[in-house]
C-alpha cells in the first residue's frame, strides 16, 4: 500500500509539473489567451481519482509554484487552486458518478470560479484587465477535460 | 474505489479537518498577497522560490534556443554570404557616421561639462537575452536572463538598438522581470524632438501603440514627430528615442488632444536587449505636474520626485565610461533601498 502511495504521489507531482511547464511555454500570441490551465485540471483530476493523496496542501503548493513561475502576486494562484481543490473535495463523491459531459460542465464552473478569483485579486492589486478574452481558458479547459480524464485513467488503471 | 464516508481521506493519520486546512491556507495566501503588495521584505521569500523556478524557466527556454541555434548553424551558405555582405555595408556606413558622432559627442560632452552636467547618457550597457517564457498574456512583461548576480537593479532602464524598451520591474537572483513601455501600467516622460513639448507616454497594452493622454489641444505636436526620453524621473537616460507620433486628433470642444505614438523599439520582436547604467540627469526646472503624474503612474519604480542633494557634489566630475558604475546607480532617489542589488 505504501509503495502504491508513493507511485501516486510521484504521478501527482509529475503531472502537475507538466502542467506548470505548459503554463509558461511560449505560444503564438493568438493562442496565448486561450491557454488552458492544465496544472489546475491535473489537480482536479487527482482530487477526484486519489482524494487520499491529493490534499489541499498539495493544491496550494502547486498554485504557489505557478505564481512564482509567472511572476504574479504571491498567493494569487495559490488561493485559486486551494478554493477549487476544496470544492472538488467536497463534491468528489458526486462528481465521480457524473457522466463525462456533466463532469466537464462542473469543471467549467470550477474553472470559472478560479478565473474569477484571479480576476478579482488582479483588480485588488491594480492589474485589472477587463477584456472578455481572459475568460477563454474556462472554455478551453472544459473542452480539454475529457482528454485529461482519458490520460489520467490510463495511468491510474495500470497502478490499480 | 467506492468510499462511503464523505471525508475521503485516510482514517488513520487524517490530520486536521478539511475545512480547517482550507481556512488556514486561504488566510496564508491572503497574507502573502498583502505582504507582496505592501512589504518589500517578501521579495526575499520570492527569490528563494525563484531558485526553484529558474531551472524550470531555463528548461522551457532551452529547446527554443536550441532550435534557433540549429536554424542558424544549418543556414544556407548563400544566405549567410548575402547577410554578411549587407552587414559589412551597414558597418561601413555606421563607422562613417560614428566618426562624425565622435566629434559631436566630444563637443557635446565639453558643452555639458561647461554646464556641469554630463549626466543622462548611458555609460555602460549589458546585453541580456529574453527567455522564451510566456508570463501573463495580458501584461507586457518579459523575463531576462540577467539578475541580481549581474548587478541588475530595480528600475533599471532597458534599451534596444532602436530605442527605449522598458525597465526592470523585479530582480531575482539569476533572472529579472522587465516591464515594457507598452504595458498598460507603464508611463514614461518624453519630449518632442522637433518642438520640445514635454509630456508623458503611457502604455496601452498594444505593443505598437503608446498613448499621450496629457497633451492639450494647443500643444505643438504633429504626426511624425519623434519623441525622446527626457531623463526626468531618473529612470531612463536622456535623449533616447521612445516613439514616433502616428495620430493627432484635436476636437474643438475637448481640452486634451487624442495623440498616439508607435514605439521605435522592436517590443515584440527583440530577443536581446541592453541593460543600461547611467548617471541620472537632474532637470534644472522639472515641470511639477508632469513629475507628479510620472511618479504616480509608474508603480514598479517610482520616479524620483526630488533630486537628491548628493547629485550636486557628484556632477562636476565628468562621467568616466566604465569607471565603477555602482555608486552612480546607488545615488539616485529612483532606486529605493530594496532596489539595491545583492542584499
Amino acid at each position: 500500500m505504501r509503495g502504491d502511495d508513493f507511485g501516486s504521489r510521484f504521478a501527482y507531482w509529475f503531472s502537475v509539473a507538466i502542467g506548470l511547464v505548459l503554463a509558461i511555454v511560449p505560444l503564438p500570441d493568438r493562442f496565448d489567451p486561450v491557454r488552458p490551465d492544465i496544472a489546475l485540471l491535473a489537480v482536479i483530476f487527482w482530487v477526484l481519482a486519489r482524494p487520499r493523496i491529493a490534499g489541499l496542501g498539495y493544491a496550494w503548493l502547486a498554485g504557489l509554484l505557478l505564481d512564482v513561475l509567472r511572476g504574479m502576486t504571491l498567493g494569487q494562484h495559490a488561493l485559486g487552486f486551494l478554493v477549487v481543490a476544496f470544492i472538488a473535495h467536497r463534491l468528489q463523491l458526486r462528481m465521480r458518478m457524473f457522466p463525462l459531459l456533466m463532469q466537464a460542465g462542473t469543471v467549467m464552473l470550477l474553472l470559472a470560479l478560479y478565473h474569477f478569483i484571479i480576476f478579482w485579486t488582479d483588480g485588488l492589486t491594480g492589474h485589472g484587465y477587463t477584456g472578455w478574452s481572459r475568460w477563454l481558458p474556462v472554455f478551453s479547459g472544459a473542452l480539454l477535460w475529457p482528454l485529461i480524464v482519458a490520460a489520467g485513467d490510463t495511468i491510474t488503471r495500470r497502478s490499480r | 474505489m467506492v468510499e462511503l464516508s464523505h471525508d475521503s481521506r485516510p482514517i488513520i493519520g487524517r490530520g486536521p479537518p478539511l475545512g480547517a486546512t482550507f481556512l488556514t491556507l486561504a488566510l496564508l495566501s491572503i497574507a502573502l498577497m498583502v505582504a507582496d503588495q505592501r512589504y518589500p521584505q517578501i521579495q526575499r521569500v520570492r527569490s528563494w522560490l525563484t531558485a526553484i523556478a529558474f531551472p524550470v524557466q531555463k528548461g522551457v527556454d532551452l529547446p527554443f534556443r536550441a532550435w534557433n541555434w540549429l536554424g542558424e548553424s544549418f543556414a544556407d551558405r548563400n544566405r549567410l554570404r548575402a547577410e554578411n555582405l549587407e552587414l559589412t555595408g551597414r558597418l561601413r556606413l555606421a563607422n562613417l557616421q560614428l566618426q562624425r558622432f565622435a566629434v559631436l559627442e566630444e563637443e557635446n560632452r565639453r558643452l555639458r561639462d561647461m554646464r556641469e552636467n554630463s549626466a543622462g547618457i548611458a555609460e555602460r550597457v549589458l546585453v541580456a537575452s529574453i527567455l522564451n517564457v510566456d508570463l501573463d498574456p495580458f501584461r507586457h512583461r518579459v523575463l531576462l536572463d540577467k539578475g541580481a548576480a549581474d548587478g541588475v537593479f530595480q528600475g533599471q532602464a532597458i534599451l534596444d538598438a532602436e530605442g527605449i524598451f522598458g525597465q526592470v520591474a523585479r530582480v531575482n537572483a539569476q533572472t529579472s522581470e522587465a516591464i515594457l513601455i507598452s504595458d498598460a501600467e507603464h508611463a514614461i516622460p518624453v519630449q518632442s524632438n522637433r518642438s520640445g513639448v514635454r509630456t508623458i507616454a503611457v502604455g496601452t497594452g498594444d505593443p505598437a501603440k503608446l498613448s499621450l493622454p496629457f497633451v492639450t489641444t494647443e500643444a505643438d505636436l504633429k504626426v511624425g514627430d519623434l519623441l525622446l526620453s527626457t531623463g526626468i524621473g531618473g529612470v531612463f537616460p536622456r535623449g533616447y528615442p521612445v516613439a514616433q507620433i502616428t495620430k493627432v486628433e484635436r476636437a474643438a470642444t475637448a481640452t486634451f488632444a487624442l495623440v498616439e505614438a508607435r514605439p521605435t523599439a522592436n517590443l515584440d520582436r527583440d530577443r536581446e536587449v541592453l541593460l543600461a547604467w547611467f548617471q541620472p540627469a537632474v532637470p534644472e526646472t522639472p515641470a511639477p505636474a508632469a513629475q507628479a503624474t510620472a511618479s504616480a503612474s509608474v508603480p514598479p519604480a517610482p520616479a524620483s520626485a526630488s533630486p537628491t542633494p548628493a547629485r550636486a557634489g557628484a556632477s562636476p566630475t565628468p562621467a568616466q565610461p566604465g569607471a565603477s558604475p555602482r555608486p552612480a546607480q546607488a545615488a539616485p532617489g529612483a532606486s529605493t533601498p530594496r532596489a539595491e542589488p545583492r542584499q
